[in-house]
């Protein structure tokens, strides 16, 4: 077996050296009634590279890749070019195959990488500190609510209706178990995101106020009125981020007033791999918090020479100091994307992230303004960064996806596949457009689109 | 053939006089190692490595007047910097492609490059998650086939794939553990955890609104069966065993601890971090678990890249299937695979929701399936088997002059533990382990298990050598011996790494956890 040096020869003398006749006599303490006799009935043995490249492949051609066809899907994920050089970086085994960087003194290759990805996102998002990264937006919205309580010692989370439900999913989730209490909503169907609502939501009850920006209808508000209400009732607000490319086209969180910004960075670097690994961001506004903050922590320090150094640094927050008293249970950061995302805003720097995103806008408005011409199609939002909701004139907007995916395009993510059995949301459909996006391909969508809703009312 | 190094160099040919290092230089580089500064010392904010179009300032946009008008405060390199700056970096970094990685419990195996290469192809890496079902078939299959895999593996009836690490499947279990007990009305309100237990287990019972009482380890570094037993009753919601544990032994009695924690209505949580010792080898189906993760970046070698991404797929017994998380994939009877979400009321049944926003790490998915396909039945029984014979080989070459706490309770499973109480001079584990740095080695696990002091965990894993094995133990002896003689030379170690020890309590004192300037 190719991965496998040992020899027959080799086993020998170490079963002697050892003082045991049989491989057997090492695994004396399992059980009579636990051992195996041989490898495991009914499971294929070992195969060539060749052969498992074969397998893999054969279950690849099954998929229709989103670089193939038309592609408008986000709601949480989104296809961007990544540069070619950043996976070459990633590959590096001195990356690819290190571990946590326990030991600093052979580890400063990751460890200096991570300070600079914490200074990046932090920036990014106008915070003063982020973390070395958590599992995805998702969990990092729940390690946010779980903090906002440490931080408040108050035990109730007022989400925004126009979270993405997938992250209100695994909010509730949590909460059930840890005891809090999560006042959710369905989004609202208005051109702006419904503000005054959600600032009527928050008394003196309330940890935090957590609110996606742009939210999953892909709309834009000023949260500067949420963040002044949430703090003038001793709440924090949380601000929920999934497209990290939008920040370079507007305001941050953190110029806003958000006390935590989290998200998902799977926009640079990672890519869509089916939904993970993704990359989960957290940051913090004020530094007082940093100590109630989840996650690995790095910090810059001396060597015993005087050289600078980083390290990681407060463990005294995390499990394998404290056990059942740390701020999260969790153990890893997602290390490699951590890297892929740094290397790729390295790449593109302050002055190709606005570039980024100004042509992501340019196309959008383009998509938004050749779709609101097909007949029976709106565009509900008066503001928009990438992503935007199509109203379909009262057709579903599900049958209308699987429709056009048997035609070779991926029109986008139907808010009946986001919050199913909701009759109100059943038409609409979010469509993002991303630098990826040729005006053939929205010409392509906006065609099939309106010869779709004609059969279906037909 | 056991030479410590066959160019003929040996340490002592170094001049007493320090010279070995060499005159200062004007950069502070040493030949191939090359200091780096950092991004925002190098970069500027009108440079890219990426070409897109200009900016048009006055084109119109919608924003909702919400343009940003401060800078971001980033940087750039073009491409030829980034690779360089990214390239030099990652020489200061040590790794499993560049030599022997015996951290304990972490199970550093070689990361197979076919693995890689599958996980790129642009049907598992260009596909979004919400994609409509019919058109993402084959990945919704890479995920069922895997599963397949885990539960016969396991002799487990059923498999939670979305749990995003090792951390994050323990959380999915102990919470299958609860809503089953909420399921049928039954309030418990302790988790027992052994005291050698990774700080993981007590941090996410306790998440999971549990409080966790400690059990106390047998003197031949077992779990204490009648402290346990005593210990059950009608408040205890379940038991949280690493089995083989993380004294490297594997927990003879796991059968009749689960039997009489089932007894007392409770439910088996099995770590499975340690799988590797056993895969192939043992079900822990066949000894009572109800839940079990596996790291796929353990056992089933995906990169551990760093600090992740991992995988924590969660196996489950009968009992806890049917509150798995969602979302997870069926089979239809025309063979289609589909996915049970919140909407399928019926199907999803007592589920206890959503852990993630889509279906866990199919990126690592691909990999571990690639794994498991190149080995089979037979090779990966055959990792089980070198595993374990490779770390009784270094327990055995070893004990003669490093305290093995545990050496006479048989032989060990995966790993072997040592302890630093025979170190003399104030010397200490740390001091060995930075030893070790500078013999070309990563360090083993350091001070875990907690009950053995000065704890050394040495993971050496199946794809090792036995020439790289020798060489590591006459290694190993040579900073042992040193450590024993009390060395004081040690206490400076490591002397050749690109950084010497750093100041951690300064770190920590003033924390600097991003550039200023």
């Amino acid at each position: 077996m190719r991965y496998l040096p040992l020899t027959d020869t080799d086993r020998q003398a170490m079963l002697a050296k050892v003082g045991a006749s049989t491989i057997d006599d090492l695994f004396v303490d399992v059980p009579e009634v636990a051992r195996l006799d041989g490898p495991i009935h009914g499971l294929p043995m070992h195969a060539s590279e060749m052969a498992v490249e074969r397998h893999m492949k054969a279950l690849a051609a099954k998929n229709m890749a989103a670089g193939d066809v038309p592609f408008f899907l986000g709601a949480g994920a989104y296809r961007h070019h990544v540069p070619a050089s950043v996976d070459t970086i990633i590959q590096r085994g001195e990356f690819l195959t290190a571990y946590t960087p326990y030991q600093p003194e052979i580890a400063q290759g990751t460890l200096q990488m991570l300070f600079e990805f914490q200074t990046q996102v932090a920036r990014l998002y106008g915070c003063a500190v982020a973390n070395a990264s958590l599992y995805d937006g998702s969990t990092a919205c729940w390690e946010a609510v779980a903090m906002a309580t440490r931080v408040t010692k108050r035990k109730r989370a007022v989400l925004s209706g126009a979270l993405h439900p997938h992250y209100a999913q695994v909010v509730k989730t949590m909460a059930h178990f840890t005891g809090d209490e999560i006042a959710d909503a369905l989004p609202s169907i208005t051109s702006d995101p419904e503000l005054t609502g959600l600032i009527g939501r928050i008394d003196e009850e309330t940890a935090c106020v957590v609110v996606q920006y742009p939210d999953i209808l892909g709309r834009i508000a000023d949260l500067t009125p949420i963040a002044e209400a949430a703090h003038a009732k001793g709440a924090l607000l949380v601000v929920v981020n999934t497209e990290p490319v939008a920040l370079g086209a507007i305001k941050s969180p953190g110029e806003m007033g958000a006390d935590i910004v989290v998200g998902e960075g799977q926009s640079l670097g990672v890519g869509l791999q089916f939904g993970g690994p993704y990359l989960g961001l957290f940051a913090v506004r004020d530094p007082k918090h940093v100590r109630q903050m989840p996650g690995r922590l790095c910090g810059e320090t001396t060597d015993a020479e005087g050289k600078r150094g980083f390290v990681l640094t407060l463990s005294t927050r995390e499990q394998h100091i404290r056990r059942e008293k740390a701020t999260s249970n969790i153990c890893t950061n997602s290390g490699l994307c951590a890297l892929a995302f740094t290397v790729h805003m390295t790449l593109l720097g302050e002055r190709g992230l606005r570039e980024l995103a100004a042509e992501n806008h340019r196309l959008a408005c383009i998509a938004a303004d050749r779709l609101a011409k097909v007949p029976g199609v709106e565009v509900l939002n008066n503001a928009f960064f990438n992503e935007f909701t199509l109203m379909l004139g009262g057709k579903p907007a599900r049958a209308i996806v699987r429709d056009l995916a048997d035609k070779g395009v991926l029109a986008g993510v139907s808010l009946g596949r986001l919050y199913p059995g909701v009759e109100a949301l059943e038409h609409a459909l979010l469509v993002a457009v991303t630098e990826t996006t040729t005006e053939e391909d929205i010409e392509r969508l906006a065609q099939e689109l309106e010869a779709s809703i004609k059969e279906s009312a037909a | 053939m056991n030479a410590p190094n066959t160019s003929g160099w040996k340490p002592e040919m170094t001049p007493a006089d320090g010279l070995h290092s060499g005159p200062a230089t004007t950069t502070g580089n040493r030949a191939l190692m090359l200091e780096e500064p950092l991004l925002f010392e190098i970069g500027r904010a009108d440079v890219t490595g990426v070409d897109l179009p200009a900016v048009d300032a006055g084109a119109p946009n919608r924003l909702g007047g919400l343009a940003r008008s401060e800078a971001i405060g980033l940087v750039g390199l073009t491409e030829p910097e980034t690779v360089r700056h990214y390239t030099r970096l990652s020489r200061q970094n040590y790794g499993i492609d560049l030599g022997f990685f015996p951290l304990g419990s972490c199970t550093m195996k070689h990361n197979p490059r076919l693995n890689e290469k599958m996980a790129r192809l642009p049907g598992f890496a260009d596909i979004h998650p919400l994609a409509p079902q019919s058109t993402v078939q084959g990945a919704l299959e890479v995920i069922h086939q895997l599963g397949h895999w885990l539960c016969t593996l396991t002799g487990m009836p059923a498999v939670a794939m979305s749990p995003k690490a090792g951390a994050h499947g323990e959380l999915c279990g102990i919470l299958a553990i609860r809503a089953a007990h909420e399921a049928r009305g039954d309030a418990r309100e302790v988790v027992l955890v052994p005291e050698s237990a990774h700080g993981t287990n007590p941090a996410t019972a306790a998440f999971a609104g549990y409080r966790v009482e400690d059990i106390p380890a047998t003197p031949e570094g077992r779990v204490d069966v009648a402290a346990l037993k005593a210990r059950l009753g009608p408040d205890v919601a379940g038991v949280m065993i690493t089995n083989p544990n993380t004294c490297g032994l594997f927990e003879k009695d796991f059968r009749e601890i689960a039997d009489a924690v089932h007894a007392a209505g409770g439910y088996v949580y099995c770590d499975g971090a340690n799988f590797n010792a056993i895969v192939g080898k043992v079900r822990p189906g066949d000894l009572g678990v109800d839940a079990m993760h596996i790291n796929l970046h353990k056992t089933f070698s995906t990169p551990h890249g760093g600090g992740g991404p991992g995988s924590g797929p969660v196996v489950l017994s009968e009992a806890l299937a049917p509150f798995a998380p969602l979302p997870f994939i069926r089979q239809a009877e025309g063979g289609e695979f589909y996915l049970v979400e919140e909407e399928n009321r019926e199907e999803r049944g007592p589920s206890f929701g959503r852990m993630t926003a889509f279906h866990g790490q199919m990126g690592m998915f691909t990999r571990a399936l690639t794994y498991i396909l190149s080995h089979g039945a037979d090779g990966l029984k055959q990792v089980a088997e070198d595993a374990v014979l490779n770390a009784n080989y270094i327990l055995r070459s070893m004990e003669d002059i490093l305290h093995a706490p545990f050496g006479a309770s048989g032989p060990c499973m995966h790993e072997a533990l040592f302890g630093d109480k025979d170190f003399t001079n104030g010397l200490s584990t740390l001091d060995v382990a930075k030893g070790l740095i500078d013999e070309g080695y990563h360090p083993m696990t350091v001070y875990f298990p907690l009950v053995v002091h000065g704890a050394m965990l040495v993971e050496p894993t199946e794809t090792e050598s036995k020439a790289a094995i020798d060489q590591f133990i006459t290694a190993f002896r040579g900073v042992v011996e040193r450590a024993l003689k009390g060395d004081e030379a040690l206490k400076q170690a490591p002397y050749y790494s690109p950084r010497r020890r750093l100041d951690e309590t300064g770190a920590a004192r003033k924390p600097k956890l991003a550039y200023e300037g």
